[in-house]
């Protein structure tokens, strides 16, 4: 006991610990997402990043509270990362007026720029060009700040990726390119879209730093982030980063996952980036037998009474249908 | 007395005038688009404008219609002015993607945080032998998406005055400008400047028939008009100038006082903006009409090379004049 406290009071201990509730609050939420879409509480697409946590986790150590992210339509994990509140991501599971975005966007569309989260993106690519233009005005302003911009490999077979890559490494734009690399597209596996699967290879082309990550292993991506968010803070330009990862569950609710062997998902589940994380601290007397339990029940009282407010919430009135289709200033 | 001093100029030139007022007013603003720095713009409106204010806001762009126009969206959601300009309507359905599924959705679905104030300015329209890929007039299919405006200044007044009325909507418009305009000329006032961009104008008043048009076609048909008083029908012509929202007061008033109406549309007919002002016409005042509503459109064709045959698929005076008599009885 005395031995863990020690290990404990070390600031790299603290931050793994804090790295692993990270973790575990995106893990846990989504968890409870099934249930509750298998409940018919909530509905539309739901895309869960279970098995990606380490990913969202890891980069955003590597962000400051002044920097951007543009994200994609599998993105409760970098919301959750970046600090929304528990309660406004589930207020928009469920539609609510409490969600971050008030209930228009759901899932998808998890928006929240107090935070500079500049919200979900459910076309494949089609954030990039708004996190080139973010990084862009940033840049014209003479603002130091850092555009993370989360896609994944899919994105690399639109022409709206190509045309961001040249952009940014033209203009020289301070933009952090995470590409999220789960091995497929919905149901089509890398190596059956993708004449070149080496990402980074691909990325690097356009003439900017790139390079492949273990997403699985959260303080590798925390590593490789900051050490890709400081040379860009510093006025180096754009840098790619490939992170390797696996999605455990299916693309979306709808999916049967036909595409692929179970054992495929039972070999990556061995390096659950979780109980990765979790084994690491234990080895090093940081994690106590049981507390990995103990962290995960007390974030499932958080995410239940998430889930208590969102029921209660209102949702918008049908009067207000078309609210917000322009500014009231201007209509 | 500078407000009564009038000055020579082109639509070419009022639009810079615009654009360089914009820059001078508003440090935000920037224009971006292919070739508007060192070329000096496709139609040469940004020329020189690269020479006042820097490559860092006149930013010349790769062919990369989607990621320009995307930055231009990202740019204006995070406090930017920029104005984005394509170089010709054809070309704008490569960025089809961001103006519809970013640009026109982002501030419902962020439940009304993320704003985009931005202004994409592109060429529309046939005249100039340019065939079937640099030539339609595809402004009506923007006009079916919800939050966005669309504008189509025809006169010299509005290519001066709307650029910046529409740089500070918090919402994207779109501009689009007839490429027969260009090299329109005539005199405006040394202090012309900012226009509202809500309402349609009656640029000549008339009695007996309703010719509403806008953009290109509104030189042709001020035209039929003088055909149609020189056999004593006197056509009130209606410039629609904001295509959405479209301004259906001046619409309606004009029907209620000639009972006629002849719509003129560059855009072809099948689905066409003409044929949502004859549907609106309608629906609001169908017991004004004297006569069935006509339009004149564009010709259903990928737009051909040849001279006659593109003047052939165009809205012509003459045909603008028989409809009118159709109308009038």
């Amino acid at each position: 006991m005395s031995r863990a406290t020690t290990k404990e009071a070390r600031p790299e201990a603290v931050h793994r610990r804090d790295l692993l509730q990270q973790m575990l609050l995106i893990r846990r939420f989504e968890e409870k997402c099934v249930e509750l879409y298998s409940a018919g509480e909530i509905r539309g697409f739901v895309h869960l990043y279970i098995g990606e946590e380490a990913v969202a986790v890891g980069v955003n150590q590597a962000l400051t509270a002044d920097d951007n992210i543009v994200s994609t339509y599998r993105e409760h994990g970098h919301a959750l990362a970046r600090g929304l509140p528990v309660d406004s991501v589930m207020g928009e599971m469920y539609g609510k007026t409490t969600g971050c975005s008030r209930g228009r966007g759901g899932s998808m569309h998890l928006f929240d720029l107090s935070r500079r989260f500049y919200g979900g993106n459910a076309i494949v690519g089609g954030g990039l060009p708004l996190a080139i233009g973010i990084a862009l005005a940033d840049k014209l302003r003479g603002d130091q700040r850092v555009t993370g911009c989360f896609f994944g490999d899919g994105a690399v077979a639109e022409g709206e990726f190509h045309e961001c890559m040249n952009l940014a490494a033209l203009w020289d734009l301070p933009v952090l390119f995470c590409c999220e690399n789960n091995l497929y597209a919905m149901g089509t596996a890398l190596e059956r879209a993708q004449a070149q699967t080496d990402l980074a290879l691909r990325a690097g082309s356009y003439g900017m730093p790139a390079w492949a990550v273990d997403g699985m292993d959260v303080q590798a991506v925390e590593h490789a982030a900051r050490n890709a968010a400081e040379v860009i803070r510093a006025g180096g330009g754009p840098h790619f980063l490939e992170l390797r990862t696996y999605r455990f569950r299916a693309h979306s609710m709808y999916d049967p996952e036909l595409y692929r062997d179970k054992s495929e998902v039972e070999e990556w589940r061995k390096r659950d980036p979780i109980d990765l994380l979790a084994a690491r601290m234990h080895d090093g007397g940081e994690l106590a037998d049981g507390e990995l339990q103990a962290i995960t029940d007390e974030l499932t009282g958080e995410i239940d009474e998430a889930i208590a407010a969102a029921r209660a919430a209102p949702v918008e009135p049908v009067e207000d249908l078309t609210r917000f289709v322009y500014s009231p200033e201007s209509s | 007395m500078s407000s009564k001093e009038m000055v020579k100029t082109t639509y070419r030139e009022a639009m810079r005038a615009a654009i360089r007022e914009a820059m001078q007013r508003d440090d935000r603003v920037f224009l971006m688009g292919e070739d508007v720095g060192r070329y000096g713009g496709c139609f040469a409106v940004s020329l020189g404008l690269l020479e006042e204010f820097g490559p860092e806001r006149i930013r010349d762009t790769p062919l990369s219609e989607s990621a320009f126009v995307g930055a231009g969206i990202g740019a204006a959601m995070a406090g930017m002015r920029p104005i984005v300009e394509i170089m010709t309507v054809n070309f704008s359905l490569l960025a089809l993607d961001q103006i519809m599924n970013n640009a026109a959705t982002l501030l419902h679905m962020s439940g009304g945080q993320c704003n985009v104030p931005l202004v994409i300015r592109m060429t529309t329209g046939a005249g100039r032998q340019v065939a079937a890929q640099h030539s339609h007039s595809l402004e009506g299919w923007y006009t079916h998406i919800p939050g966005i405006k669309v504008l189509a200044p025809a006169t010299l007044a509005d290519a001066r005055g709307m650029l910046w009325t529409a740089l500070q909507d918090p919402d994207p418009v779109l501009i689009f400008e007839h490429g027969s305009l260009y090299n329109m000329h005539g005199t405006l006032p040394a202090d012309a400047g900012a226009v509202d961009i809500r309402s349609a104008a009656v640029r000549r008043p008339g009695t007996d028939v309703s010719l509403i048009t806008y953009g290109g076609t509104l030189a042709t048909t001020l035209e039929a008009a003088d055909t149609l008083a020189a056999d004593g029908v006197d056509a009130e012509v209606i410039d629609l100038r904001s295509l959405r929202p479209l301004d259906d007061k001046t619409i309606t008033d004009s029907v209620a006082k000639t009972h006629r109406v002849v719509i003129v549309d560059e855009g072809w007919r099948t689905g066409s903006l003409a044929a949502e002002v004859s549907a609106r016409i309608t629906e609001q005042a169908f017991w004004d009409l004297d006569a069935p509503t006509e339009r004149v459109c564009g010709a259903e064709v990928p737009m051909p090379y040849p001279r006659h045959l593109e003047q052939a698929a165009l809205p012509g005076a003459d045909a603008i004049v028989a409809a009118a008599r159709r109308a009038v009885g």
